[in-house]
């Protein structure tokens, strides 16, 4: 009854901790959906073996669990009434090694589980962590990285639950209730009957309880998730928080969710301790029942004294498998809900799709071009990107200039394919970026994103991100040419000095030389830089631009710059406004031209 | 440095006591519940001795044929367990409720505590805390916690009493069964112990793996779109399945120490009992016991044993929960490295007594700074901001701008030196009374997953909606604003993602101005935005610029060559400073930068 959230889920936004816990009451009251448990099963079936092994491990573990009482009465009934002393120390040894099966038997099929179970797990893991390699930037802008965390992380757990221990303890104990039942009803009908009486008072109980429990179980787990999620909002926060001053305010936020966890908490367990003394006097009721009416029978001669004590001691048999089951039921609406979270992740088709005869991308040499495109980030928003036609030769260094939220960085997205367009088509040397695999596309483009994000991880680790199995001084020359070199090794630990979380030991400029370096280190074909020396100095950024016009030498390149002196000397300059390209040539043409162009520059360079 | 270290310390520090000592404090408040639960608990355990007593007596003397007194015997006898069970089911319910109530207060006061503490640590902890780990210290640590000062201790403290009681009365009524019984208990602890020493180790690793999985997972979530660029995806994965692999093997080892411990439990107190029944088996033969009396002293077995497994299960969780509350003392006993004297007035008051208003006149007095074990990063910085003037802050990537910035705010205090503000030294006075007179817009933009709206009135949530619009008409906001799909109620998403760099910049500038500072603070707060666009929030910035002082950093010259003051910043020295055309002829540095951005274009 813990939180249900994993040991580690760090980075779990607000927004996704509500849409994960709103998602789950979607699926409120389906304990059992057909299709969910047949796909999931599926994961179980590579381990048949293990699975049948359990089987019959339980089989053992249910028969001897029945076994022993019926002893116990033997013992008292044939031999200790009796009085015979070498028939007791016999049926003890054969009692003491049903016990020993019994130890074995159990052990074997919990293993057995929790190995099938754990394979399971962290096979569902991998498929989605493969599933999500394969989905676009779109579904990333609408998922929250705490949610899809948590299906990998938590979700999958629960399922785990179920298949593995839930299936066979809901077989097991049926089988022992069932066998109970049978003992029972032979040893005496009539004692039998008269337990069950209590039976239907212990559904109804158990019932009342469920529905009530799932509603106040449910609901600790929103409370929980908003107190993570506000949680996580303030500390992904902080500096904001101090430099505004608002410390008290969300002090007094935290302090009403942190109340409504408790009090949701404290809710849902008073239910447990009004229904665990029921459940317990019912027991006692069955047994208190037992024993009248079996004693009555004892004293009339109707039954042996063994059977009334192993009636006792099946009665209480009778009711934890009563409980488990019980048990079992909540789990499973948990485990329902996390299936069908996890099925519609795997199901989500990727948005950018590779088409199944695309083929590899050639030897990229440059030429891009944009037909008459057209794009919306997502059907249900506007478009961003009107009839855009743009031409850039092999080699060329191309410029896009502009108001911000003009659609320059959309431009970028599309050349590199991390969406497809809405209308028209965008081309590398004549070939449809559609046709071809988004993995052979990638390899060959450089990007510099916008926001400059670093793993953590040392240094040197990030440099070598798109190449792997490039050599230190390979590292280093990139570094150099991002001129990024010399401050690296200014840390105390140089290229191994480690990047904090958010990258919160390097000044901003210096993240993004870091990520000029990443780029310039794969060799790309295409490179594209958008906004990435926006926060660097300009003679730093005039010093890497010398660096890269070497390098860049017959490569194409597409730069996305606000200030001006970054892109002057590109061959071609487009100026983009509302998502159009508005003017195009190069920097004297365009001043002459006196548009939007020139009157962005007088801006700038007034001074 | 506050660094938190994320190793466990080893279990066996001298403070283990203290620190349990310590949770356990957090129960005082709320002593009196506790107390309560705790007479509950012994009252159920009274009821839990009768009960055996009762169905062995009823055995002995309920069963004999025809008599009436036997049957009025059973009558009793099953009476009395019947309103026994309904006395101990009210005493249940009220022991689980009280003992709930104050484990959850525990737990809700050092969540309080534990956000207090995170939201007043200074930048420099933040820096190097992970958002993961603040995270479960005050979800999962605070959890374990709650379970110690709740159903843990309780379990303890009525396991062994209703081991020793059970044990007493077994003995009592029978020395040498009773004896015999008790044979299992040593067996019983040491298999406990014996797993517990190398259960508790290995689960440590297991979650510190499962949490390197996760880190994976979301790791690579957050730079999907670098992932991407770089055709990563099955390195990404290779590693990935790397983590998942040596989880499933520790795993794995973890489920074979589990699934022999319970069996092996159950084992020895089946076993045990069954020297019993034979044991005993005997002495009714023999005549020395009744059949009654070895039914009764089955069933106390059963509550002997049940207590040794249950402790076997939370041992290993008291030590593990002992480990948290030093993870969670960590937090609350780190001292904020920026903090105020205690008493320290508040700058308006501070001011006022000296019959003075805050002007915005900042001066740095040979001020050095340093992050930790890194070398000096600010030497020797002095200069002095009067009120209403544009000081503007121009160097190298990585040359320290954002470090002098972020001083006065005091996110980080000098190592030498002082900054005062009109002439109080700034550490004198209450931080927030500080930071009120200051509006800021960090060189990383930060926003709120909310709407526009609850992000911009953020500093001032009473803001009116006329007030609102006016600081967002200031930063060029409202215009694109008033485009998105619900104008001011737009969310903006996770940090932000579906807006454009400029866009969230504009926000932010939108929230410092609406706050109306004394000082305000843009640092590099336009460089995603167009020329254009900036021009126009300078001219609006300029009609209110002159009630503030104004800090500007930039990399843009056409930003910062109309400031009053300029410094130039090199490897955290100021190496030049004045006026636009006294830099152009002072400072080589200023000059090249000049050349690179206008000369150059002009030509
Ligand atoms: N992931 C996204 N989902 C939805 N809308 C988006 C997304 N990214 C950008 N937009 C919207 O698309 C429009 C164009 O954005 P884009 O990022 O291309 O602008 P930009 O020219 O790069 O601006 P800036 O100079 O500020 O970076 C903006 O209105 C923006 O709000
Ligand atoms: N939290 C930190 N911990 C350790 N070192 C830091 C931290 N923040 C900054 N630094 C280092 O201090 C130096 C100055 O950083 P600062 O952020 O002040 O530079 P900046 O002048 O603002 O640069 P930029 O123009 O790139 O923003 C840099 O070398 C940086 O790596
Ligand atoms: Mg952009
Ligand atoms: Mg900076």
């Amino acid at each position: 009854m813990g939180f249900g959230i994993g040991v580690s889920s760090p980075g779990m936004g607000p927004r996704g901790i509500i849409e994960q816990f709103s998602g789950g009451d979607n699926q409120r009251g389906a304990a059992f959906n057909r299709r969910v448990v047949v796909r999931l099963l599926a994961y179980l079936k590579p381990y048949k073996r293990p699975m049948l092994l359990a089987c019959l491990a339980m089989l053992v573990v249910s028969g001897l669990t029945l076994l022993t009482p019926y002893l116990l009465k033997e013992a008292v009934d044939q031999y200790i009434s009796q009085g015979d002393r070498a028939g007791l120390a016999h049926i003890s040894l054969l009692t003491a090694a049903a016990f020993a099966g019994l130890y074995l038997a159990t052990a074997g099929q919990q293993y057995l589980l929790a190995w099938v179970g754990q394979r399971v797990l962290a096979n569902l893991r991998s498929a989605l962590f493969r599933h999500l390699q394969q989905l676009s930037l779109g579904y990333h802008d609408t998922h929250i990285v705490g949610v899809t965390v948590s299906r990998v992380m938590n979700d999958v757990a629960t399922i785990n639950e179920l298949l593995s221990q839930g299936i066979i303890t809901l077989l097991g104990d049926t089988l022992i209730l069932v066998g109970i039942v049978v003992i029972m009803l032979t040893m005496s009908p009539r004692l039998a009957l008269l337990t069950f009486i209590v039976l239907p008072l212990m559904l109804g109980v158990t019932m009342w309880f469920s529905s009530r429990a799932r509603v106040a179980f449910r609901e600790t787990r929103t409370r929980v998730a908003r107190v993570v999620g506000d949680l996580a909002e303030d500390i992904a926060g902080v500096r904001v928080i101090q430099a505004f001053g608002q410390e008290d305010s969300t002090q007094e936020r935290f302090t009403q969710v942190n109340e409504a966890n408790r009090d949701a908490h404290i809710n849902a367990m008073t239910l447990s301790f009004i229904f665990l003394p029921a459940i317990e006097f019912l027991g006692v009721l069955s047994t208190a029942i037992v024993l009248w009416f079996g004693g009555r029978a004892v004293a009339a001669d109707e039954i042996t004294l063994g059977v009334l004590v192993a009636f006792l001691s099946y009665v209480t048999r009778f009711f934890q498998p009563v409980q488990e089951l019980s048990r079992l039921y909540t789990t499973m609406q948990s485990a329902m809900a996390g299936g069908e979270q996890v099925l519609k992740l795997l199901d989500s088709p990727p948005e950018v799709q590779d088409q199944p005869e695309a083929g590899e991308m050639p030897q990229i040499s440059g030429r891009v071009s944009l037909d008459h495109v057209s794009f919306r980030y997502r059907p249900d928003l506007p478009e961003v990107l009107h009839d855009v036609n743009l031409m850039i030769e092999p080699g060329q260094t191309v410029a896009l200039v502009g108001p911000t939220g003009a659609g320059k960085t959309s431009i970028g997205n599309l050349i590199a394919r991390f969406y497809d367009v809405s209308a028209g088509m965008v081309a590398i040397d004549g070939i449809d970026v559609r046709t071809v695999t988004q993995q052979s596309l990638h390899r060959q483009i450089g990007l510099v994103p916008q926001d400059s994000f670093l793993f953590s991880g040392s240094i040197a680790e990030n440099i070598r991100f798109g190449r792997p199995q490039a050599s230190d001084a390979e590292v280093e020359e990139a570094a150099r040419l991002a001129n990024a070199h010399d401050f690296i090794i200014a840390k105390p630990d140089g290229y191994q000095t480690r990047v904090l979380e958010g990258a919160a030991n390097l000044s901003v400029g210096q993240r993004q030389l870091v990520c000029i370096a990443r780029a310039i280190l794969t060799n790309p074909r295409i490179l594209i830089l958008d906004e990435a020396t926006s926060n660097v100095d300009s003679m730093t950024e005039s010093l890497i631009q010398g660096a890269l016009r070497k390098l860049l030498q017959g490569r194409t390149a597409v730069v996305i710059a606000h200030r001006l002196s970054t892109i002057r000397s590109a061959d071609l300059i487009c100026v983009v406004q509302d998502g159009q390209i508005v003017e195009q040539g190069n920097h004297d043409e365009l001043l002459e031209r006196g548009g939007a162009y020139r009157a962005l520059y007088q801006r700038q360079f007034s001074g | 440095m506050q660094r938190i270290s994320s190793e466990n310390r080893p279990s066996t520090s001298p403070s283990q006591a203290q620190i349990l000592w310590r949770c356990f404090g957090y129960l005082r408040p709320h002593w009196k519940i506790t107390a309560g639960a705790y007479l509950m608990m012994v009252l159920i355990d009274a009821v839990a001795m009768i009960n055996p007593q009762l169905i062995g007596w009823a055995i002995d003397h309920g069963l004999e044929a025809d008599s009436a007194s036997s049957t009025g015997s059973l009558t009793l006898a099953v009476g009395a367990l019947l309103v026994l069970v309904l006395v101990k089911g009210l005493f249940t319910y009220f022991q689980g409720r009280w003992t709930e109530v104050a484990s959850q207060n525990v737990a809700y006061d050092l969540r309080n505590e534990l956000q207090r503490k995170i939201t007043q640590l200074s930048f420099s902890f933040h820096d190097q805390s992970e958002a993961g780990d603040l995270l479960s210290r005050t979800i999962q640590d605070v959890e374990r916690i709650r379970f110690l000062t709740g159903r843990a201790m309780f379990r303890v403290i009525e396991g062994s009493l209703l081991m020793l009681v059970t044990a007493v009365v077994m003995i009592v009524m029978n020395p040498l069964l009773g004896l015999m019984a008790l044979l299992a208990l040593p067996l019983l602890v040491v298999q406990s112990i014996s797993f517990g020493r190398v259960f508790r180790p290995l689960s440590v690793v297991i979650q510190k793996q499962l949490a390197t999985v996760t880190t994976r997972v979301e790791q690579n979530l957050r730079g999907a779109r670098v992932v991407k660029t770089f055709a990563q995806e099955e390195a990404e994965i290779e590693r990935f399945e790397a983590e998942n692999r040596r989880w499933f093997d520790l795993s794995a080892t973890a489920a074979r120490l589990q699934a022999v411990n319970m069996p092996r439990l159950h084992l020895i107190a089946n076993l045990s009992s069954v020297v019993i029944l034979w044991y005993g088996g005997t002495l009714v033969i023999n005549g020395q016991l009744t059949l009654g009396e070895l039914v009764a002293f089955t069933t106390y077995m059963a509550q002997l044993v049940s207590p040794v497994r249950f402790l076997g299960m939370i041992l290993p969780a008291i030590s593990m929960a002992a480990a948290s509350a030093e993870r969670i003392f960590e937090i609350l006993d780190t001292v904020p490295e920026v903090h105020e004297e205690p008493g320290a007035p508040e700058l308006l008051e501070r001011l006022a007594a000296e019959k003075r208003v805050c002007r915005g006149h900042i001066r740095f007095e040979n001020v050095a700074f340093s992050y930790g074990r890194h070398a000096s990063i600010l030497k020797d910085i002095t200069f002095d901001a009067l009120p209403d003037q544009v000081v503007a802050l121009l160097g190298p990537t990585g040359s320290g701008k954002t470090t002098v910035v972020n001083l006065i705010p005091r996110f980080y205090d000098p190592s030498a030196g002082r900054i005062t503000l009109d002439g109080v030294d700034i550490r004198e006075v209450t931080l927030n009374s500080l930071r009120a007179q200051i509006g800021i817009v960090l060189q990383e933009t930060t926003l709120f997953a909310a709407s526009i709206r609850e992000n911009i009135t953020f500093g001032r949530p009473d803001a009116t909606q006329e007030e609102i619009e006016a600081a967002a008409r200031d930063a060029q906001a409202h215009e694109f604003i008033l485009q998105t799909q619900k104008g001011y109620d737009t969310p903006v998403g996770e940090r932000g993602i579906t807006l454009s760099g400029g866009q969230k910049q504009r926000i932010a500038i939108a929230r410092a101005l609406l706050t109306d500072p004394r000082i305000l603070i843009l640092d590099d707060a336009t460089s995603s935005v167009d020329s254009e666009t900036e021009h126009l929030i300078q001219l609006a910035l300029e009609r209110v610029m002159q009630a503030r002082t104004t800090f500007v950093i930039a990399h843009r010259l056409s930003t910062v060559q109309r400031a009053d003051l300029i410094l130039v910043l090199d490897k955290g020295r100021i190496v030049a400073s004045g006026k636009h055309a006294d830099l152009l002829t002072a400072s080589p540095l200023y000059q090249n930068i000049y050349n690179q951005q206008l000369k150059r274009g002009k030509g």
